[in-house]
């Protein structure tokens, strides 16, 4: 178990470290990157059935036990989010393959790529808080290069400001750590949950949105989102669709973690949460409406459901996170998709302005299908994955009697069907109009079929995940309460 | 001592935010290395007071500073130093691109300005 908990950080950063090595070689590159994601993936998996059946492990890392040492912990939360984590950037990877540009034109693009993996791993993985800072700054680092790789002028602009954003984040970050530290005297989070108990409130209060502001900012919540649907569209299609799935996620996962596992029951920040994700939803969606790009568009509606996730935690019950986590695997695997699609869209039109395409339902039938199913999901409507987690929101909501955000949430489900159906009349019926794009010339039948076959697979998953709600929704109730409870992560971290 | 670093911490924020608020690019990337500092003099503070160093010799172990802020902000300094690197060569290309050293409005800045334009004219 323990080799099962470290290999999913250790395993990408020694295949970037092999990547850098054989950089003249670009299929050498590819190999190492798929085999490495397909190990980690496996990995993963079987970890997530071995800790659902015999209960969480934790590891301490070279020996030193916590407090004082670096812990690991895998619980049913951190390895469901890992496997949908991985299996995305397989999934992203194989289309990167396919697609001209990025991944081809530039020798840096897979080392990065896999040190985001481990960074993503070690993020959920983490069981202290200077560590997740760490993780973080793993994960950051090698966006700022992703998203600015290429160095046009305008993902200069745009990189600038995410650079610029998420550095100041950081710093919060590194501020909270040290507060923290100077209150308790720890920055494991086992321990943190015993030491917290015991400040006074308003110091307590204080640390809570700090860690709040904090994360909320990578996870891009109302007012802290105008950052991203500036600078996410202008990266290269693989590496817009892998951000929009994982990196803002990760910020979510670690609000979970943080605002579960440290502040005791009562003491944390519900109303200011709820009231945030309707924000959150409604500044989201109306942002979607005026667009007309299909990037900008699409980046304006992962704040909007960034606030469905914000809204499930807010009700800190255990039917209200669990929500949350099955709405996080199911976006990390939508937003993936739409991404993808959309990008696949852009290739074949020349432009991603949706009032300059048309009739591609005709032109290529296959896109069409690849684009209605992710959409009718991202909008909530029965049999996707969407439904599966709104439907477990909506119903916690009831449960916890916050009957105000959860209309505002159902208002904000229609006006995504009218922006996914906006895209759709525009790009799919109307007249066939497309422009010829010299991407499109550069592409290979081979690289066509890696592309579409990827984003098939992709969509197959997030069917998947609606075959299996049943399974999934009984696991992620088992999260939750784990979560809530917290006795058996300090048994786990800290021994009986 | 500990009020002069923590009074030393504060004004590097104030400086630092200060310098954030402004257009220019130098300025955005002293700004950040001002934030950072303070952060990471905030990180040392917050091991308590001074002390003997930690795993050197023998003695009281009450008397001895704790080591862990210290490895943490030992961290903090590399990835704050990384990330410097990365911005300055960034703010360098921007200048190549550019040959101005302002942050140039986004997207949406630009489009309100445009419609903003077209209703009124004068």
């Amino acid at each position: 178990m323990e080799a099962l908990t470290t290999l999913p950080i250790l395993l990408p950063l020694l295949g970037a470290a092999a990547s850098i090595g054989v950089g003249r070689w670009r299929n050498a590159q590819r190999i190492i990157g798929i085999v490495v994601l397909s190990a980690v993936t496996a990995i993963s998996a079987v970890a997530l059935l071995r800790v659902d059946r015999d209960g969480m492990t934790a590891v301490a890392i070279g020996d030193w036990g916590a407090p004082v040492g670096i812990t690991l912990v895998a619980d049913r939360l951190a390895l469901l989010v890992l496997v949908a984590a991985m299996v995305m950037l397989l999934a992203v990877l194989v289309f990167a393959i396919g697609q001209p540009g990025a991944e081809s034109h530039h020798v840096g693009f897979h080392p990065v790529y896999l040190v985001l993996a481990a960074g993503v791993a070690l993020a959920v993985l983490t069981g202290d808080l200077f560590n997740l800072f760490v993780a973080f700054e793993m994960m950051l680092m090698s966006s700022y290069v992703l998203i600015t790789l290429g160095g046009r002028r305008d993902q200069v602009r745009s990189g600038m400001t995410y650079v610029i954003i998420s550095l100041i984040a950081s710093s919060l970050f590194l501020v909270a750590v040290g507060l923290i530290y100077a209150a308790t005297g720890t920055v494991n989070m086992a321990d943190l949950t015993d030491q917290v108990a015991a400040l006074p409130d308003g110091l307590r209060s204080g640390l809570a949105v700090l860690l709040v502001v904090v994360f909320g900012i990578k996870a891009a919540i109302f007012p802290l989102f105008f950052w991203l649907p500036d600078s996410y569209p202008t990266a290269p299609t693989p590496v817009t669709a892998i951000f929009a799935g994982l990196l803002t996620k990760v910020g979510v996962y670690a609000l979970i973690r943080t605002q579960t596992l440290i502040f005791p029951e009562g003491t944390r920040p519900g109303e200011l949460l709820l009231v945030v994700a309707g924000l959150t939803m409604v500044v989201g969606v109306l942002g979607a409406i005026t667009q007309y790009d299909i990037k900008r568009l699409l980046s304006f509606h992962i704040v909007s459901q960034i606030g469905y996730m914000v809204m499930g935690l807010g009700f800190f019950t255990v039917a209200g996170v669990a929500g949350a986590v099955i709405y996080i695997v199911h976006q990390i695997v939508v937003k993936t998709t739409l991404f993808m699609v959309g990008g696949l869209v852009e290739l074949r039109a020349g432009t991603g302005e949706i009032d300059r395409i048309g009739g591609l339902a005709r032109l290529e039938p296959v896109l069409a299908v690849l684009w209605m199913l992710p959409a009718l999901s991202l909008a909530g409507i029965p049999p996707f994955s969407g439904f599966i987690g709104k439907l477990a929101l909506v119903d916690a909501g009831f449960e916890a009697g916050e009957h105000a955000v959860v209309g505002i949430s159902l208002a904000v489900s229609v006006m995504t069907l009218f922006s996914m159906m906006k895209i759709w009349s525009n790009v799919f019926w109307e007249v066939p109009e497309v422009q010829p794009s010299p991407q499109a010339e550069e592409s290979t039948a081979l690289g066509r079929g890696l592309m579409v076959g990827s984003t098939a697979a992709v969509v197959a998953v997030s069917l998947a995940i609606a075959i299996w709600a049943g399974p999934l929704h009984d696991l992620t109730i088992r999260a939750a309460e784990e979560l809530l409870d917290g006795t058996a992560y300090r048994a786990a971290v800290l021994g009986p | 001592m500990t009020t002069l670093m923590a009074i030393t911490a504060g004004v590097l924020f104030a400086a630092g935010t200060y310098l954030l608020l402004g257009r220019q690019l130098s300025r955005l990337v002293i700004g950040i290395g001002l934030l950072g500092h303070g952060a990471n003099i905030l990180i040392v503070l917050s091991g308590g007071g001074r002390g003997r160093p930690a795993f050197v010799g023998n003695g009281d172990a009450d008397e001895l500073a704790d080591p862990l802020p210290q490895a943490l902000v030992l961290t903090a300094i590399v990835i704050t130093f990384g990330v410097m690197a990365f911005l300055l060569a960034m703010a360098f290309r921007s200048w190549l691109l550019n040959r101005d050293d302002d942050v140039e409005d986004d997207v949406e800045d630009r489009r309100v300005a445009a419609a903003l334009a077209e209703e009124d004219p004068s």
